[in-house]
């Protein structure tokens, strides 16, 4: 059985314009140890899937339904202070903005113990060893002594990985990164990115890696779940999105990668803006942006089902075999020149 | 850190000298003369000049500053009443602790009030607490203290007798009547009430805001994905935070509350700085004034000083340089 089982997760925010149904209807599953990406543009909802799998929502204005079931049992549905023991736990969350996710009012030293001590039954010297055993693990240079610094003593990097050890300090099953490396410059990324493959190999954690940046799943992931408008596109092992991608919306993604063989004015880009999600275009959502639109994508959503023979392999999208092998083709000539 | 206290003081002793100069000119300005008031209403122009003369106010204004500075400087001493020879340092010696238990008392009065509402509406935000609070703080901002403190006295003390309508008793020196902890709080008590008001008022709004704004941080969100309860995220997260701001305006408004105290003194009759300020000004009391001038200013920048401290000891990004 999967280590987290997501099955229609819908989450709808009230707002005073209307429900924003910011995901609706999501199913993927993780497996242990492994890793799984979310792709998709700003507002797709990766984000909220996941902060709704960690309860993290305000409860105020959010009606979530589905489920998630982790370990077996509902994340959903179970009473809070269950929850709470989980999160943290057996399931760890890394933001995007590194700047802002630490108390500033605390030193670090602190703010890891805290983690400890919510959900192991030691003294605070004990887990004062455990948070300088993982300060050390993922890179920071004189932990003995950083230990007590402030977070405004960090640079952006060096927060994440204060990040990336607290939420590793309980040896998490499951390992959430939105968008990790999205506030850090381009060899800062680098550096975390390859920090967390390392610590995953150690830890045996799984990761659900949320990212806009499909070099960051190349690199990284195991399962790819493209997400457009709150709704999953295409979802396919990692190999095989790449070598043959099914949704003329990962051709859009992929097409419009920046390439350093072509010496092009403008970068490609999927034309349009990401559709409103308190109104969503009816049928295919993708239908308004999509450079292949036929009549039935206009009024039918098309249903997430099998691509071609691989099973692992599902898409939604209402075009022919053929078409999708041509234009799959033409849109990896492109990409594959600036590989080679 | 020392390089910044010079800095501090020296700016402190720049303020002084403005804010007494000020009040020196604008004595002169008033066009009544002190010395025809301290020799009666018998006195002849001689006796005037004499009187004039003993006070030292047929001197130059500059003169008489600059030997009123003097004074202070080398001797701690604010001189002599006008209107009755009393020394000045008495005179607001038995002032100060009068107007300190007003302020300290009022202030811990509207903290007690403030906190809570403002957390509580802060996380309930649109209940009926909430609203209710949101009702106290725009009828606090905008009633006058004075009609609080008449209706207060009115209503509390005249109709129900619950609390004692005017009088000063001391904590530690027991008049013939009265004195002692108790009778001090007893008496102060609708001083305290009323005077918390309005600043109980602008804290809760103070308050809810930045408890409403510290909720909606990352670092909130890391501490609950964490796995925190609820209260350890509050107390050790949210309120850490939000208390930031608040303990800034509290140094300032402690200072600032110095020039409420004359409405409610005047109303309770408490024999405090601002009433003494009031009086020495309807008797064109120079030294008086400013004395309580001296007083509230170097109450004010000590007050801020230990403010600054403070904010760089709770907010670890402050540094004092």
């Amino acid at each position: 059985m999967a280590l987290l089982e997501v099955r229609d997760l819908k989450t709808h925010f009230r707002t005073d314009d209307g429900v924003v149904k910011a995901v609706d209807g999501v199913t993927f599953s993780v497996e242990k140890g492994q890793t799984l990406g979310i792709v998709g543009e700003s507002g797709s909802g990766k984000s909220v899937t996941c902060l709704t799998i960690m309860g993290l929502n305000s409860k105020r204005n959010t009606i979530s339904s589905g489920e998630a079931i982790f370990k077996g049992e509902n994340l959903l549905t179970m009473p809070s202070n269950r929850l709470r023991d989980i999160r943290g736990n057996d399931i760890a969350m890394i933001f995007q903005d590194p700047m802002t996710s630490l108390n500033p009012v605390h030193r670090i030293g602190v703010q890891l113990v805290e983690a400890i001590q919510l959900h192991r039954d030691v003294t605070k010297k004990q887990a004062r060893l455990r948070a300088l055993e993982l300060l050390k693990a993922v890179g920071i240079p004189r932990a003995e002594r950083r230990i007590d610094d402030y977070p405004h003593q960090f640079s952006g990097g060096m927060r994440q990985r204060v990040m990336i050890a607290m939420a590793l300090v309980n040896d998490p099953d499951l390992l959430i990164a939105d968008e990790p490396t999205t506030a850090l410059d381009v060899t800062t990324q680098a550096q975390i990115l390859k920090l967390m493959t390392d610590l995953q190999e150690d830890f045996g954690s799984a990761i659900i890696l949320i990212t806009h940046d499909l070099g960051v799943i190349a690199e990284a992931a195991d399962d790819v779940v493209v997400m457009y408008a709150a709704r999953i596109a295409e979802h396919a092992p990692v190999d095989n999105l790449f070598k043959r991608p099914h949704h003329p919306y990962t051709w859009g993604l992929l097409g419009s990668l920046p390439r350093l063989d072509a010496d092009v004015e403008r970068l490609v880009q999927i034309r349009g803006q990401p559709p409103s999600l308190l109104n969503p275009p009816r049928g295919c959502r993708f239908h308004p942006r999509c450079p292949y639109v036929m009549g039935i994508c206009k009024t039918v959503e098309p249903e997430l089902g099998p691509a071609g023979d691989d099973p692992d392999h599902v898409q939604a999208c209402h075009l022919d075999v053929e078409t999708k092998d041509r234009e799959a083709a033409k849109v990896l000539a492109g990409t594959m020149a600036e590989a080679s | 850190m020392l390089r910044y206290l010079a800095r501090r003081l020296i700016w402190a002793a720049v303020l002084f000298i403005a804010v007494t100069l000020v009040t020196y000119v604008l004595f002169f300005l008033i066009p009544a003369d002190p010395a025809r008031l301290v020799a009666g209403k018998a006195a002849t122009d001689a006796d005037i000049k004499r009187a004039a003369h003993f006070i030292g106010t047929d001197r130059p204004i500059y003169v008489q500053y600059a030997k009123f500075l003097s004074r202070i400087v080398l001797h701690q001493n604010l001189g002599h009443s006008f209107a009755n020879r009393q020394s000045v340092n008495s005179i607001v010696g038995a002032a100060a602790p009068v107007t300190a238990s007003l302020v300290l008392g009022g202030a811990v009065f509207w903290m007690l009030l403030a906190l809570p509402i403002g957390i509580l509406s802060a996380l309930r935000p649109r209940s009926l607490l909430d609203r209710a609070s949101m009702t106290f703080v725009l009828v606090g901002i905008s009633a006058h203290p004075i009609w609080i403190g008449l209706i207060f006295a009115y209503v509390f003390g005249y109709r129900l007798h619950w609390f004692p309508i005017t009088g000063y008793c001391d904590v530690i020196n027991p008049a013939t009547d009265c004195g002692g902890p108790v009778q001090w709080a007893y008496h102060m008590f609708l001083p305290w009430a009323t005077f918390a008001i309005l600043f109980a008022a602008l804290y809760v709004r103070m308050i809810r805001a930045n408890v409403l704004e510290t909720m909606n941080e990352d670092y909130v969100r890391t501490a609950r994905a964490k796995g925190a309860p609820e209260w350890l995220v509050l107390r050790s997260h949210i309120l850490r935070n939000a208390m930031l701001p608040v303990v800034t305006m509290l140094g300032m408004d402690i200072g600032l509350a110095l020039g409420g105290a004359v409405f409610t003194e005047t109303v309770y009759s408490l024999p405090g700085l601002g009433k003494t300020a009031v009086g020495g000004l309807f008797n064109n009391d120079i030294p008086t004034v400013e004395g309580v001038i001296v007083f509230a200013t170097l109450a004010i920048i000590v007050f801020n000083l230990v403010v600054d401290l403070l904010y760089a000891w709770i907010d670890p990004r402050i540094r004092l340089t």
